[in-house]
């Protein structure tokens, strides 16, 4: 790790103006993504600027079937929340088999979407839910957040706050985890509302990131069942290809995946 | 057997010590003065170092020095090298390159060391590292071991002309040509052993001391042998004769094999100590780990297996390419020719065997032993054509098996060795029984119902442990003899020191050296200190590999002992004015047999170092040591079982049980012999469902160099395991022990694959089975 200068904020505005005073700042949340890129000398920043002892981004808040995340909740919060629970287990479910314990008690679901690794699980549950990303200066809805590998719609110093989403009436995430590091080698998080409509968002796969199927969202539309899925393509050119999965055999577990979970939902 | 004497499941008296965090590591070590170490190693497989310039970062804040190639060869710090001649069909020598522990002219693979730099802060050290500019020309790469052979193809050594280090044979190739055309069938397979990682929990590191004082150098380090390590950086390195030269291997945290070699690092630093006056410490993070650790495995291999009409073996013939990565490593040349091929005749009786083993040089990490060293590799090809000759010739793989189990010993192979004892038939009817094998085909059924297919698969090995007689090895090329030594010191107040030459890196020696004293003496087991790992305090060892401390180490303990024994007897005699040959050792006394006379262990130690009153003409002291050399290897084997699901739609495979039934002969500590048989099966499933080097062809860059790409098993990934032994003991050790380190990783990983090809009906399946790879072959199959 090269030196770097710590700062430790303690509302959103302090964050923003300690950020806009230094040369090469960036947030620290969590600290499991930016940590170890740090130790490995790819990323050099000259100051941190640590969010998680700001209490107005922490904590979960449901009401009704609205639901408000607080960007530097961790992992293990968003599992083990009984509230969440009662409206959108899927995404319990999801944040408990994120990496390991000790990865789930420091991570955040702030930092996993600005960070937004097409491996990552978050992003695909935020796209599907049709989530809101709410930051220190304005609101962005998930289509318009992801909008490539590693990239986001964030501007420079932008701080996410918080998450928004209505709960859908079901939804499940299914995760085929890359024998390696666990991640997501293919993760489909599908969402049915009450009026029918189905957003199904895969991540791991695709050479762009995270991204909503619209071929197996109109399968699904037209009939909520796990059989839907056998009619539709998946095209394999826009998916990854690596040494642990091909184009073509992401392009099976997109709809395995999407198969599984609409069993499960 | 008492409650802490042999057969007893004695808890590891190591294990307060790991558990608490109180184990001494080399990176824990800290002396007055000490710096830090960081290599600058090449980004390129193969290039010319045209230039190199350290000025700039010579001057950083913090750094001491920066050396490089031109001045190690300078001081005459010589190659690194291989210690076992191996000689090419047509008589020649190998052909082994020059490996420089700082490369100065040309690098090799990606990580080969061109420089050090010593600073006080390992931030320091990095940050100059980075400053050091090294102009490469590059050269072009091959790091596939069959493509290196070809013509046209980059020539790594100018020793080894087409990449080509030797061209090995074995056995009777006429005998195996003329059974084969004759045969009523014959089994063909391509098989490839996939190249892994060794990936001990402990990287390596390293602490070279230079005293100017007394010209006197001592080195910690990471080492599974550090008698050999001296005795290498002495006679070959020039670091410093043997009596200047101390080398500690303080606690280790695991090996593999890995910490067999001595590595670049060792020698660079205690150069760079003498150069820089201060003493220098370097610990290998985890991308240099999978960058320059000796790496396992690497064959490709074609088979002929021959049968007459009754499904009997009648000859096989093996042709291998063997991958020794850009530098010949120090035991390399021996794994892929005396530790594999010896080993095809596998528990059956095959009339003739040839073998032709090529090894090459590629521009990739070096290969050299990784836990079974060649031995998984023959067990590996031999189960997984012995598997296939089933399904071809229709019958059941146990029945193939039982037909050609050799039954009579000793028994001679075609492949050198001479098997003493063994019991194939009840390791394979254990395991069977255990595994419930006639009750698979409803489980299968049962599966189907679920959309799973599944599969079973077994795989008999054998290995050859306890290496090895040294007139034997001598004669087949080893530079050195592979007995073992042993002193026993008895204190004056009875305590007890055995020093061994043995070294324990996670095998738990301390307490099962430590039973065989409680159960020969009767002396508690705390009374009882191993004491390994220094050159100073034991004389000399050939150290811990190949299964060889319980078979070899302690068979040296057992002949200190007995001097030990006798010397007490004879002043136990003395002290109760009786016949030396009536006294016998019980319970921690000196008794007079069939008397109740008798004196304490203690009070003869005593006696022993006043030396107030000994026989006549008798030195003082309690002390003896001995050197023991095997008459043979050693030959457990076993049967394991697997059985899987596989997930037709995503080619996921979950092992449902594993089956493992071996032959270690006498067994010191059941607990530990299951904790190795454990270890074991994780690194061999490892192997065959998760674990595998890879390298860009074309860059030949590690594109496996982290966690994130080089899959581990973890705890889920494995069943619970059930083990069991049923045990022949060795004829040909006083203990009757046969060795267990490695039989895991030795016969799992063809059980493996032969469940899963098993349970997708498709037999062309290559290790690791990843999913992908398994969801390929499954619907090609279709
Ligand atoms: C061993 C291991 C296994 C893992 N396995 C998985 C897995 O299976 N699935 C998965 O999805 N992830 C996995 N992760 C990643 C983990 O979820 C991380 O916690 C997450 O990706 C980043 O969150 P963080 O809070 O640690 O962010 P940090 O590492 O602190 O930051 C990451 C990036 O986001 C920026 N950032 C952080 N918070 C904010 C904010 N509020 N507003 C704007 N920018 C911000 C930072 O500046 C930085 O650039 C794993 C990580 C490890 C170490």
């Amino acid at each position: 790790m090269y030196q770097t200068n710590y700062h430790r904020a303690s509302s959103v505005q302090e964050a923003v103006e300690m950020m806009s005073n230094v040369p090469e700042g960036k947030y620290l949340a969590g600290g499991m993504t930016l940590i170890p890129t740090m130790k490995q000398r790819l990323a050099a920043p000259s100051d941190l600027v640590d969010l998680r002892h700001i209490t107005e981004m922490r904590g979960i808040m449901v009401d009704g079937r609205s639901v408000r995340i607080g960007a530097a909740t961790t992992h293990e919060e968003v599992a083990t929340s009984v509230e969440i629970r009662a409206v959108c287990p899927a995404l319990c479910g999801l944040a408990s088999h994120i990496g390991d314990p000790h990865v789930r008690h420091m991570g955040t679901i702030g930092g996993s979407i600005a960070n937004n690794d097409p491996a990552a699980d978050y992003p695909a549950a935020v796209l599907a839910l049709d989530a809101t990303i709410v930051t220190d200066r304005r609101e962005i809805t998930a289509d318009d957040f992801f909008t490539g590998l590693f990239e986001t719609a964030l501007e420079d110093g932008e701080i996410i706050t918080a998450i928004r989403f209505d709960a859908p009436a079901t939804a499940a995430y299914q995760k085929f985890a890359n024998p390696a590091s666990r991640y997501a080698m293919t993760g489909v998080f599908v969402a049915r509302r009450d009026n029918g409509e189905v957003r199904l968002a895969v991540t791991g796969a695709g050479s762009n990131g995270v991204f909503r199927h619209r071929g197996l969202e109109a399968a699904l539309a037209a009939n909520w069942s796990p059989d839907a899925v056998a009619n539709v393509t998946v095209d394999a050119s826009d998916l990854l290809s690596d040494l642990h999965a091909s184009a073509a055999y992401r392009a099976n577990l997109v709809r395995v995946m999407a198969k599984r979970a609409v069993a499960a939902a | 057997m008492g409650v802490e004497g042999i057969g007893a499941r004695v808890a590891r008296k190591e294990d307060k010590r790991f558990l608490t965090g109180k184990g001494r590591y080399t990176d824990d070590m800290t002396v007055p003065g000490m710096k830090y170490a960081v290599f600058v190693r090449s980004p390129h497989a193969h290039a010319r170092i045209t230039g190199l310039e350290k000025t700039a970062a010579a001057a950083m804040p913090g750094v001491i020095d920066v050396l490089d190639g031109q001045q190690l060869l300078a001081d005459g710090i010589g190659n690194l090298i291989c210690g076992w001649m191996i000689h090419s069909r047509d008589g020649s020598p190998m052909k082994m390159g020059a490996w420089r522990p700082l490369a100065n002219k040309t690098v090799r693979y990606v990580g080969d060391a061109v420089a050090i730099v010593v600073a006080d802060s390992v931030a320091a050290a990095r940050d100059a590292a980075e400053a050091v500019v090294v102009d490469y020309e590059p050269l072009p790469v091959v790091t596939d071991p069959v493509k290196a052979l070809e013509a046209g193809q980059p020539q790594i050594h100018p020793e080894a002309p087409g990449n080509l280090i030797f061209d090995w044979e074995l056995g009777d190739a006429a005998a195996a040509d003329q059974a084969i055309a004759g045969a009523a069938h014959v089994t063909e397979m391509k098989i490839f052993n996939n190249r892994l990682s060794p990936n001990p929990m402990e990287p390596r590191s390293t602490l070279g001391i230079y005293d100017p004082g007394d010209d006197h150098y001592t080195c910690y380090t990471t080492s599974q042998n550090p008698h050999l390590a001296r005795l290498v950086m002495s006679a070959f390195y020039n670091v410093a004769p043997e009596n200047k030269l101390r080398v500690v291997a303080p606690d280790v945290g695991g090996g593999f094999g890995s910490k067999i070699y001595i590595y670049p690092e060792e020698i660079v630093c205690l150069w760079a100590s003498k150069r820089t006056g201060v003493p220098v410490k370097w610990t290998s993070d985890r991308t240099e780990a999978f960058l320059t650790d000796a790496h396992g495995r690497d064959h490709v291999s074609t088979v002929k297996m021959a049968f007459d009409g009754n499904s009997r073996i009648t000859a096989l013939k093996v042709d291998t390419i063997a991958n020794l990565g850009a530098y010949m490593s120090l035991f390399s040349s021996a794994v892929p020719t005396y530790l594999y091929a010896t080993l095809l005749s596998g528990q059956y009786d095959i009339p003739a065997i040839h073998a032709n083993v090529r090894t090459v040089y590629t521009n990739t990490a070096p290969v050299d032993a990784y836990r079974g060293a060649g031995r998984p590799e023959a067990t590996y090809l031999l189960e997984r054509t012995m598997e296939t000759a089933a399904r071809e010739l229709g019958i059941s793989p146990a029945e193939l098996r039982r037909i050609n189990f050799i039954r009579s010993f000793p028994h001679q192979t075609p492949v050198i060795m001479n098997y003493d004892a063994g019991d194939y038939d009840a390791s394979l009817n254990a395991a069977m029984a255990a595994a419930d094998w006639d009750g698979f085909a409803a489980r299968k059924a049962e599966a189907e119902q679920r959309g799973m297919k599944r599969g079973i698969g077994m795989s008999c090995y054998i290995e050859a442990c306890g290496i090895a007689p040294s007139a034997a090895v001598g004669s087949l090329g080893a530079g050195v003899g592979l007995w073992e030594s042993a002193e026993v010191r008895v204190n004056a107040v009875g305590t007890i020191e055995v020093m061994t030459g043995s070294h324990s890196h996670g095998q738990g020696h301390e307490t099962t050296f430590a039973q065989l004293v409680a159960d020969r003496l009767g002396v508690p087991i705390d009374s009882v200190n191993i004491v390994h790992g220094d050159t100073d305090k034991v004389q000399m060892g050939m150290g811990t590999y190949g299964s060889r401390s319980g078979a070899v180490g302690m068979s040296a303990i057992v002949k200190a002992l007995d001097k030990v024994e006798a010397k007490a007897k004879k002043i136990a005699a003395h002290l109760m004015e009786a016949d030396e040959n009536d006294v016998v050792v019980e319970n921690g006394e000196l008794k007079v047999a069939g008397t109740d006379r008798s004196v304490p262990w203690s009070q003869v130690a005593l006696a022993a170092y006043t030396a107030h009153n000994l026989p006549a003409g008798m030195e003082p002291g309690l002390k003896e040591g001995a050197f023991y050399d095997p008459a043979n290897f050693t030959f457990p084997a076993g049967c394991y079982i697997c059985e899987v699901e596989v997930d037709p739609e995503t080619g996921q495979t979950k092992i449902v049980q594993f089956v493992a039934a071996d032959d270690f002969g006498n067994i010191i500590n059941p607990m530990i012999v299951e904790g190795q048989v454990h270890g074991g099966l994780a690194q061999g499933i490892g192997q065959a469902l998760l674990e595998g080097v890879h390298y860009d062809p074309e860059s030949g860059q590690l594109l496996t160099a982290s966690y994130m790409d080089y899959a581990m098993p973890r705890a889920d990934d494995l069943p619970s395991f059930n083990v069991s032994t049923s045990n022949t003991p060795c004829p040909n050790n006083p203990l009757g022990i046969k060795g267990c380190g490695e039989a895991g990783a030795i016969g799992s990983p063809p059980a493996l694959i032969n469940a899963i090809t098993d349970a997708i009906g498709h037999n062309t399946l290559t290790m690791p089975a990843t999913p992908q790879k398994v969801w390929a072959v499954a619907n090609a199959a279709n």
